[in-house]
């Protein structure tokens, strides 16, 4: 029987169909943090029951972690306290542990890939939703909620009734200043905020295809905000490129067995899905939010929809847009920006950083904007420094800062105040998710460095000279 | 860890109708630094429940006397955003045992599964009916009936079933978890993890 990417992963990895009820599904690779394990372990505890496959499972401190100063310890005696936990946690059952001041500590969806942990074809689940992020290379990743966090400590497993499949297909070339976040924002914008809920969604077409590794991180990182528990791209040659050689990647014969493994890792040709959509990706442009949910977005030219051109109640879209001080047809264009965050598992890796650095090369920070670049790891935080960005992020009034999640959640001090507007680069534009009180408009790197250099937000594609310049 | 038994649930129920509820309002990133789980209830809702001095918010449903009961009733796409089982538990810590929604986000569901707060999926026609039945009179008592897989508003008699795997059901039934099952067929896994590709 054909079958899709999705079927063929999964299939692989079911121990036992259970009858009228959830598959058992074996996990190869689990990643943890400091915020979604600690009661997970103490049900371990508990039950008196050891982790079944330490080596499986590698922990970075991420969520609560301080940007700013971090070989002095944490301030908040909570966070140091999550923080102490997995560090305890991780040495009592002989799970490696990348904390705080650890070369490899990162944001977890950054670290993975970085270090080859991220493997074609694998299972991969997190105590995080934006473990999607790791679909780009043909993995099923998705977040899981603490109780199974347990599960798949205790068994390597976890039971989840087999998702719907839907194929979402890209073709045709993007337009100038038009990033992978654009169309990741495009295509959340066009199913809603759940119009992909019970599905797990593979990423089609030549717009995907000609994306790096990078690019399709961003997107399937961002399926989880349309409802799907996961996103995934068939792995290729540029998969297979970035992928070889890494410090968790098979090596030698392992190597070659993985290889044949990953090649068989396509939708075959007359497999179905369930649910199958076709956009043109010529038609989109550079995107941004003005509402409380990912799925309020449009292109930054357009104007701000009247509620019933939208799905939903109009008391809900009232609400949110009275939140942001945004009212229907309002322009994006001259918006005011009290804050600019680069970062995130969504945008914070090495290519957002060039994309920014690229458009504010030659210009200054607004003064009336307050930056935040905060590196994905120290890998990136390295790449940005070898790589020369540092010194024109300087020469324009830029500061860096540690890798962490930082503003994206608010765990730690990087909040935004109350009222205050963001572009940012992260994934959620929730009430309050920047800060309480704070108002985010979801963006690509390039709009935020617009937005940073101008103070308000602004078309990147009026700032862009060069072209060939654009990364 | 094993939880409460679900059988038959008799109670008035709290209205919330905005729709895609996301987790970041039922438990704000903020408070989910414990360690242990307790004390999530007291931080339910906490942005749209308390002014930034800790003041209740006059006009939200939980700080409204004549809404109680351990049933909440949730407008479309309840619990959508991020994975945090902080959210199911702030929910259930709060007193409720049950979710009415018309549509649920996947990973919240789950989780109140694996906690023991049911998630009742309804048609959106009957999520409509038990809003304006608790507008005409907040006393209005749902009864949600697992064996039977209904939805009973008491005072008219209207029902509607809803869907529950029979796994879950029965887990749900008797307080286990999943856990619980995993450990039983523990052989089998690990004679499973030595054919795997990678």
């Amino acid at each position: 029987m054909s079958k899709t990417l999705f079927d063929k992963v999964w299939d692989t990895h079911v121990v036992r169909k259970i009858e009228g009820g959830p598959d058992v599904l074996f996990i190869d690779r689990h990643l943890i943090h400091e915020v979604t394990s600690p009661v997970a372990f103490l049900g371990l505890k508990s039950r008196g029951i050891k982790v079944l496959y330490p080596e499986r499972t590698f922990a970075t401190a991420d969520h609560n972690t301080p940007t700013i100063n971090q070989h002095l310890p944490v301030a908040d005696p909570l966070s140091a306290n999550q923080l102490k936990a997995l560090e305890s946690n991780s040495n009592e059952y002989g799970i490696s542990h990348w904390g705080l001041g650890h070369q490899k500590n990162g944001i977890v969806h950054v670290v993975g890939p970085e270090y080859g942990i991220t493997q074609p074809g694998a299972t991969i689940v997190c105590g995080d939703s934006h473990t999607s992020t790791h679909g780009a290379f043909g993995a099923i990743a998705f977040g899981i909620g603490t109780s199974e966090v347990e599960m798949v400590l205790s068994t390597q497993c976890i039971m989840q009734p087999k998702p719907k499949k839907m194929r979402i297909n890209v073709n045709g070339k993007l337009g100038l200043g038009v990033t992978p976040k654009d169309v990741a924002l495009f295509i959340i914008s066009q199913l809603s905020t759940s119009g992909a809920t019970g599905y797990f969604v593979e990423y089609a077409g030549d717009v995907f295809e000609n994306m790096t590794m990078e690019g399709r991180m961003t997107v399937c990182n961002l399926s989880i905000e349309m409802g799907a528990r996961g996103g995934m791209i068939a792995p290729d040659e540029t998969t297979i490129e970035y992928v070889k050689g890494r410090e968790f990647s098979p090596k030698g014969e392992a190597w070659d067995k993985a290889l044949a493994y990953y090649k068989t890792l396509k939708t075959d040709a007359d497999a179905v899905f369930d649910k199958e959509l076709t956009f043109d990706g010529s038609s989109i442009e550079p995107m941004i939010t003005y509402g409380t949910n990912p799925g309020m977005g449009m292109g930054i030219s357009h104007e701000i929809p009247n509620a019933d051109q939208v799905e939903g109640g109009a008391a809900t879209y009232a609400k949110s847009l009275g939140y942001m001080g945004f009212s229907e047809g309002d322009s994006m264009i001259g918006k005011p920006v009290d804050f600019v965050f680069v970062g995130s598992c969504t945008n914070g890796r090495i290519e957002d950083f060039r994309a920014f650095t690229s458009l504010v090369k030659g210009r200054h920070k607004a003064d009336n904007v307050t930056a935040w670049l905060v590196p994905g790891s120290h890998i990136v935080e390295a790449q940005i420094k070898e790589e020369g960005l540092l010194d024109i992020l300087t020469e324009a009034g830029f500061t860096l800062r540690q890798p962490g999640c930082s503003a994206c959640l608010a765990m730690n001090d990087d909040k935004i105040p109350a009222g205050k507007y963001a572009v940012s680069t992260s994934n959620r534009n929730f009430e309050g998710r920047q800060g309480p009180g704070s108002r985010t408009m979801l963006a690509s790197p390039l709009v935020a460095a617009a937005a940073a250099v101008t103070g308000v937000v602004t078309d990147p594609r009026t700032l862009i000279e060069n072209v060939e310049e654009l990364v | 860890m094993a939880y409460d038994k679900f059988n038959i649930l008799t109670s008035t129920a709290v209205p919330l109708a905005i729709e895609n509820v996301d987790t970041d309002q039922l438990i704000p990133a903020r408070f989910l630094k414990a360690t242990e789980r307790v004390g999530f209830g007291d931080n339910l809702f906490r942005d749209w429940r308390y002014n930034p001095d800790n003041t209740p918010k006059k006009d939200f449903v939980l700080n409204n006397p004549i809404y109680s009961g351990k049933i909440l009733v949730g407008g479309k796409n309840f619990g959508s955003g991020s994975s945090r089982e902080h959210a199911a538990w702030a929910v259930y810590d709060y007193g409720f045992r049950c979710v009415v929604s018309s549509f649920f986000a996947d990973i919240f569901r789950n989780n109140c599964l694996n906690i023991g707060v049911l998630p009742v999926q309804v048609s959106p026609e009957f999520a409509e009916k038990i809003f304006e039945a608790i507008a005409a009179d907040p006393n209005t008592e749902l009864e949600v009936n697992l064996p039977e897989q209904t939805i009973t508003l008491l005072a008219s008699g209207e029902k509607e079933t809803f869907e529950i795997s029979p796994y879950k059901k029965d887990n749900m039934l008797n307080g286990f978890d999943d856990i619980d099952y995993l450990q039983s067929i523990k052989p089998e896994i690990e004679e499973f993890a030595l054919h795997l590709p990678l």
